[in-house]
């Protein structure tokens, strides 16, 4: 096993942001044998735009064509297939279909399927309405679809918390609750003002996403672009949903966005989301009832027995778009600086993929690195519904949260890892406590007990 | 493990109905509890009037469920603590999981009794951030009473059910102060003494207001309250407690081949609570939110005799005649009646809205029952089920 990291007085690269992509690349860039540390700002990873999102592993078959984008796509999806089981990282092999529900969207399906085809998606076939209903006997009647075999779904918390942990078990830095406040760079080095500090690195990887343009401002002087927000909201049905579909229910996407998208998750339930709301607001991702309203009525509207299942969750999350559509890409080779940015709905599928990106740019900048002999390999524990969980184990002793099946040692190990969780929502993600239909109703206060001293905020105080 | 009846759930209506099966000389009564100790939600409510009718004394929740469990071991049931029923399936099989695994547990008859919870900001729709600090009552009883921990120090109360008051005196009793209490009718739910309680203490009613939005980053800072016909107001707290809206904990029936029925949220029963499936009854909260621990106890105790019956006799044969309301009702309980059943507890039922007008059953045509009604929302609306024998076409219920 190498040696864990000392506080390196120089790292070769500070990465700013522990979102799904700054998670992959400190993965890819330690792996790839750099001295890597992680600057996030929120006290765990994942507390911006990749908390929320709708957990889908994209074929990349509606990207522009010769993106980066879908180059990023196409490279992070074989490679999440390739290292998903030594990280122990489920997949639900679903499909997806963009069903046409009227003519409109049923002259447009030609298009959808020359464009996969184009994509080097080649699988993706047209169905007509029967087809759709046989696949999906519980969906409201359509008038046909693009089968899109290799559409999956992932759990999309588990993934970058394994990026990461595999990036800290292999000797990288994670440094949380840290803010980047400014840095100059000079004598081939950046010095970084944090609020944790100053620290060194030879490169800085540009990875804070809602935040993006203002590090890169902040940093260089200048935004080469400038972030849009924009908010997605989403509901979460009840497990008893799952056994009225199998395929992820993709729409007819119009200019602006890919539109409500209907899917199982990786733990049984199934969401519907999100939707397109531009703001200004960076920090607050607002859920409000008639949107949601909304949404619950396009979910029934596509299967009608929703109508009948409770509700367990709703949120809201929030795409870093910029200006414009694409990847916004910054190579700074004489500042040794990199931006990853206006990454917005595709993040998920791409991370892996941009951080192989970044990896070929830092050294294509002068970064000279090689790879590790023997990395150590993690895998995360399962909390899926694809692969038995704790509770199915022998002696598995206290069953804490009921609606998820979540055990006492469990939440005590979760505590123990190499990247613990920092806040409420980080020990959810890892473990499904209170996530489920009653929302914390029974367990909370043995979560609030057993995360005591744990977390910032902490869950409550002596009464 | 093969057993005469299994209860799932060992609050004060599942101990009801496993004492009652033991007294009626049942061998094997298990119940079946997924908490480290039986006794149901009163274990967590740690103020008085429980207990008078059965133990003819006014206790703490937290006694009444010790004196229940104490009763129901002295009648011979076997209580299984930490062990989580995950699956139902026919023929009373029952999978279970235990700190050492788990197990199939097989039952001649099998009683849900998993009560009921108040429903979650996420399935009422409210919206705003998502700080910590928002939560039911029954979590905040359990952070007070169980583990000695506050989430907050200054909340915002929503509802006004006697679980409302409940929770105020949880508050009270514990330094925490509640900054304004919120309700969507232009009169508290509960009967008393909630109407003027608040006002004595110094907390703001809001009446006809809703929460439209919580605000906060980590924690809650605020909720904007919008009232009706007076504009929104934005309040200061650092916690939301979203009190009533019972539904009834449903999801292991709604997860098995049991029929659940939308309006009540419990399973869907015959007038003597027997499921869709002959093997399994229901009792207490499941039926429906929501009743005090008393009278859940006593629909356990009367559905046991009825299940030690149903143990020596042949299922029941014959047809069924359903049982709908229309609004303002919002459930009937039972959905349906089982032709060749005598004996049966009342017909409930609850409301939307307040009414003033006249009950009225009808079947094919003909009222089979008719009194006036005068009733709110969240109260006690019986009719006794002798009126409804012998109906063979469906049945409905309305207000006239």
């Amino acid at each position: 096993m190498p040696e864990l990291a000392v506080k390196s007085n120089c790292y070769d690269v500070a990465i700013v942001g522990g979102g799904v992509v700054g998670c992959a690349v400190a993965r890819r860039l330690t792996l790839d044998g750099a001295r890597v540390v992680l600057i996030e700002k929120g006290a765990d990873i994942l507390s911006g735009a990749s908390k929320a999102n709708s957990a889908l592993l994209h074929t990349g078959f509606d990207a522009p064509a010769g993106s980066l984008e879908l180059q990023c796509m196409q490279a992070g999806y074989a490679e999440y297939l390739a290292i998903r089981a030594e990280l122990n990282l489920p997949l639900l092999e679903t499909g997806g279909m963009v069903i046409a529900w009227n003519e409109e969207q049923l002259s447009k399906l030609d298009g959808i399927l020359a464009q996969a085809h184009g994509n080097g998606v080649g699988d993706a076939v047209l169905v007509d309405g029967a087809a759709v209903a046989a696949r999906e006997p519980h969906l409201a009647p359509s008038l046909g679809a693009v089968l899109v075999p290799g559409e999956h779904v992932i759990d999309p918390w588990s993934a970058p918390l394994a990026y990461l942990t595999q990036a800290v078990v292999n000797g990288a830095e994670f440094l949380r609750s840290t803010e980047v406040i400014g840095g100059r760079f000079a004598d081939d080095e950046w010095a970084l003002d944090t609020s944790s500090g100053p620290l060194r690195a030879r490169f800085v990887v540009n990875c804070a996403g809602l935040f993006g343009d203002r590090l890169e401002a902040s940093l260089l002087g200048d935004a080469h672009f400038s972030i849009k927000p924009r908010k997605g909201q989403f509901l979460v049905f009840d497990k008893m949903a799952a056994k009225l579909m199998r395929t992820i229910i993709l729409p007819v996407p119009t200019e602006r966005t890919k539109g409500v998208v209907l899917a199982r998750t990786a733990f049984g339930n199934v969401l519907v989301g999100p939707t397109a709301e531009e703001q200004d607001d960076r920090v607050h991702a607002r859920t409000d009832e008639a949107t949601l309203e909304i949404l619950h009525d396009a979910a029934v509207a596509m299967i009608p027995e929703l109508a009948d299942v409770p509700v367990n969750a709703i949120y809201a999350g929030l795409r870093p778009a910029s200006e414009q559509k694409h990847y916004r890409i910054r190579r700074e080779d004489g500042r040794q600086f990199l931006t990853l940015g206006g990454i917005r709905s595709t993040g998920l599928t791409a991370a892996l993929g941009l951080a192989q990106f970044a990896a070929g740019e830092l050294r294509a900048m002068g970064l000279e690195i090689s790879a590790l002999a023997e990395p150590v390999v993690k895998p995360m524990p399962n909390i899926s519904e694809m692969a038995p969980r704790d509770w199915q184990a022998e002696n598995h002793g206290t069953i804490i949260c009921h609606c998820e099946l979540v055990t006492e040692r469990e939440i005590a190990a979760t505590f123990d890892t190499a990247v613990p969780p920092g806040d409420l929502g980080g020990l959810k993600r890892r473990t499904r406590a209170c996530m489920g239909r009653c929302q914390g109703f029974y367990c909370s206060a043995n979560v609030a007990r057993l995360s005591e001293g744990r977390l910032d905020p902490p869950m409550a105080a002596a009464s | 493990m093969k057993v005469d009846v299994a209860i799932v759930g060992g609050g004060p209506a599942g101990l009801g109905a496993a004492m009652a099966l033991r007294k009626a000389g049942i061998e094997r009564v298990v119940v079946i509890e997924r908490e480290p100790e039986a006794g149901g939600v009163p274990r967590h409510c740690g103020h008085p009037a429980f207990g008078m009718r059965e133990f003819g004394r006014l206790m703490s929740g937290p006694s009444y469920a010790r004196a229940l469990v104490r009763r129901a071991v002295q009648a011979g049931v076997e209580i299984l603590t930490r062990h989580s029923v995950v699956a139902l399936q026919p023929e009373g099989r029952l999978m279970v999981a235990n700190p050492a695994g788990s197990l199939e547990i097989v039952a001649r008859r099998v009683v849900l009794a998993t009560g009921a919870r108040e429903m979650s900001r996420a399935a009422r729709l409210v919206g705003g951030d998502r700080p910590l600090g928002v939560m039911n009552t029954g979590a905040l009883q359990a952070y007070i009473y169980l583990q000695g921990l506050a989430p907050f120090r200054r909340p915002v109360i929503v509802g006004t059910e006697l679980v409302s008051l409940s929770s105020i005196w949880t508050c009270m009793a514990h330094g925490i102060r509640p900054q304004a209490i919120v309700t969507g009718g232009d009169q508290a739910v509960a009967r008393w003494p909630l109407g003027f309680f608040p006002h004595l203490l110094g907390i703001p009613v809001h009446y006809r207001a809703q929460v439209q939005a919580i605000g906060g980053v980590g924690r809650v800072e605020s909720v904007a309250v919008v009232r009706e016909g007076r504009g929104a107001v934005e309040i200061a707290c650092d916690g939301v407690l979203l009190t009533g809206q019972f539904i009834p904990e449903s999801s292991l029936a709604r997860l098995s081949h049991i029929v659940v029925d939308r309006a009540s949220g419990g399973p869907a029963v015959d007038q003597v609570h027997r499921c869709s499936d002959p093997v399994y009854f229901a009792t207490g909260n499941l039926l429906r939110g929501i009743e005090t621990a008393g009278w859940c106890h006593r629909e356990g105790l009367a559905l046991g005799k009825r299940v030690a019956e149903d143990l020596a006799r042949d299922r029941p044969k014959g047809a069924q005649v359903s049982v709908s309301v229309s609004a303002p009702f919002k459930f009937s309980v039972p959905q349906r009646l089982a032709a060749d059943v005598a004996s049966a507890p009342d017909l409930q039922l609850r409301l939307t809205e307040p009414v003033s007008g006249t009950l009225v059953v009808e079947s094919g045509g003909r009222a089979l029952y008719r009194r006036p009604l005068r009733s709110r929302p969240e109260r006690r609306i019986l009719v006794p089920i002798q009126h409804l024998a012998g109906a063979r076409e469906p049945i409905t219920i309305r207000i006239e």
